[in-house]
């Protein structure tokens, strides 16, 4: 039997196997419920690291936020430096978890979980949207913590239902972009060490040069362009202006427009380079 | 043996990778029900071997059919067949057990109204009860297999794939898995593919086995069969026989604790050496 062809073979006329009864687009939905699942009882396992890694955005609005606040150096158009701010360490926060969500591609793969999964009939995007999924719910915990500390020490947000809805969805679509981002990486990286050494070296310039910390208008004109091609710019001003009123970009529709078209990309790039990670 | 089409059949199967020929030219049938071996030692292309009828690799040249399903044409298909259960630890510690097994009733596409029976009837297979609510990575080495099998097992598979199933266990464990695998092809009658290098265990427990050697099937038969082929004692001596070598070159490498630096290493040296 030396004539095969090594182009397509012919499929045969069996019938599908039971597991595959539910079409695709029903297979897709309950995979990524499944996904999401999975990463939901795991953070229920391990509430503690939720509360630790929600000090780091207290952190940036207290410490940093004060000091710049009490100088007023910064023209934000807000009366408080702290509610300009609050917008920007959340989406950072949220960006934070989501970058280094990819170490679980490459964990995954160390232990054998993603050789298994990739062995079921469990689709592609599936998998890419339940770990990023898992991602948005760690960062919504943390955004709700946030917002229940504003509200506590009276930082001046609008505090507006509708714009509160409005930011929480702008941060979910932010993280999982992000997240998806950060599983493509992690497919071309495949070290631990290395994937976050990279990760660092994304993360500081994707922030800086962003709106989360100053305006875009303070900025140098180099600067400036970078901070205009960069998601999280739009992230920030769309949760700026849905939760703070003033110094985002009155846009609202054009940032989430940009945050979703970045969603669809990395979606569909971190779908097709998931499943090389193991090779 | 049933008289149907064999549950695994793989005709001149070759994977290369760059200038590197991981497999070249592997045929052999397996018929359903039936337990068959792979035997070789690593880097031999076991794990390749499985990789491409696990549908996580596509064959340069050559064709596979699991349960049927050409793993080219229609891996979708051959995926939805089998249960697979890769070398290094495939559960997720972070869970429970029942949410391990919970997890993969519903990405292997088990329908949700019996999903509970199925969970219920692993459990029973492969003696789990006790252990529903710990979290994975406090179960011992022996436990975490069985999970793993039971887990592999909820959607009914055809052909059930088990790569190096017993390394870094103790003899207790090894046997424990070994029971249940041999219960649940008697249930069953699931066709099993596994890959060890522990000759006295392909001996013991496969119907069939295939020795595989720098990328190729260099020997096939039943253990008493190539025993005799090969006038030997042993089938340690009808390896030597057929390769010109011992296993024990990297025999000792069994005995080592399933650590997780161990596998990352191994996994480095295979994916150096394809």
């Amino acid at each position: 039997m030396s004539a095969h062809s090594a182009g397509q073979p012919a499929a045969s006329a069996r019938p599908l196997p039971p597991a595959l009864a539910a079409g695709p687009l029903v297979r897709m939905a309950e995979g990524t419920v499944a996904m999401a699942q999975a990463e939901l009882r795991k953070l229920r396992h391990d509430h503690l690291d939720i509360v630790t890694r929600s000090v780091q955005p207290l952190l940036w609005l207290f410490i940093f936020g004060t000091a710049l606040r009490n100088n007023h150096v910064l023209a934000t158009g807000a009366k408080d430096y702290r509610a300009y701010l609050a917008p920007g360490v959340m989406a950072q926060a949220a960006m934070f978890i989501a970058i280094f969500y990819g170490l679980s591609v490459i964990w995954e793969r160390d232990v054998g979980q993603l050789q298994r999964l990739l062995a079921t009939p469990l689709s592609r995007t599936s998998i890419v949207l339940g770990k990023a999924a898992g991602a948005c719910v760690r960062a919504l915990v943390q955004a709700v913590l946030l917002l229940i500390v504003l509200a506590a020490t009276g930082i001046g947000l609008r505090w507006n239902v509708a714009g509160i809805l409005g930011a929480l969805a702008m941060l979910i679509l932010g993280t999982a972009s992000f997240a998806c981002m950060s599983m493509l990486l992690a497919s071309a990286v495949k070290e631990r060490e290395r994937f976050m050494g990279i990760g660092q070296l994304i993360m500081m310039p994707l922030f800086f040069a962003s709106s989360a910390l100053y305006p875009l208008s303070l900025m140098p004109g180099w600067l400036h362009v970078i901070a205009r091609i960069n998601p999280l710019t739009y992230e920030v001003q769309g949760l700026r202006q849905m939760l703070v009123g003033v110094g985002g970009s009155g846009e609202v529709w054009l940032d989430f427009l940009v945050v979703a078209g970045f969603f669809a990309v990395m979606l569909a790039a971190a779908t097709r380079a998931y499943p090389k990670a193991i090779l | 043996m049933s008289d149907g089409p064999p549950a695994l059949l793989i005709d001149d199967l070759v994977v290369r990778f760059g200038d590197l020929e991981a497999v070249g030219g592997v045929s052999f049938a397996v018929a359903p029900g039936e337990v068959f071996g792979l035997l070789g030692p690593n880097g031999a292309g076991k794990t390749t071997t499985i990789r491409v009828l696990t549908t996580l690799l596509r064959p340069s040249e050559g064709r596979a059919l699991v349960a049927g399903y050409d793993v080219r044409a229609e891996p979708l298909a051959v995926r939805a067949s089998i249960g697979y259960i890769p070398q290094a630890i495939s559960v997720d510690g972070a869970l429970t057990a029942f949410e391990n097994l919970d997890f993969y009733g519903r990405v292997t596409g088990v329908p949700r109204r019996e999903r509970r029976e199925r969970i219920e009837e692993v459990v029973e297979t492969m003696g789990l009860a006790s252990m529903l609510d710990r979290l994975a990575r406090t179960l011992s080495g022996g436990m975490l297999r069985r999970l793993e099998i039971a887990s592999a097992l909820l959607n009914r598979p055809q052909v059930l794939f088990l790569d190096e199933p017993t390394v870094g266990l103790d003899p207790t464990a090894r046997r424990m898995v070994w029971e249940r695998l041999a219960a649940l092809r008697e249930q069953a009658g699931t066709t099993i593919l596994v890959t060890t290098h522990l000759m006295e265990e392909a001996e013991r427990h496969c119907d069939r086995l295939g020795v595989i050697d720098n990328g190729r099937l260099v020997e096939q038969g039943e253990p008493a069969e190539l025993i005799e082929r090969h006038r030997a004692d042993s089938l340690e001596e009808v390896f030597t026989s057929v390769t010109g070598r011992t296993l024990d070159s990297d025999g000792a490498e069994g005995e080592q604790e399933g650590r997780l630096s161990d596998v990352r290493a191994q996994r480095r040296t295979a994916r150096r050496l394809g």
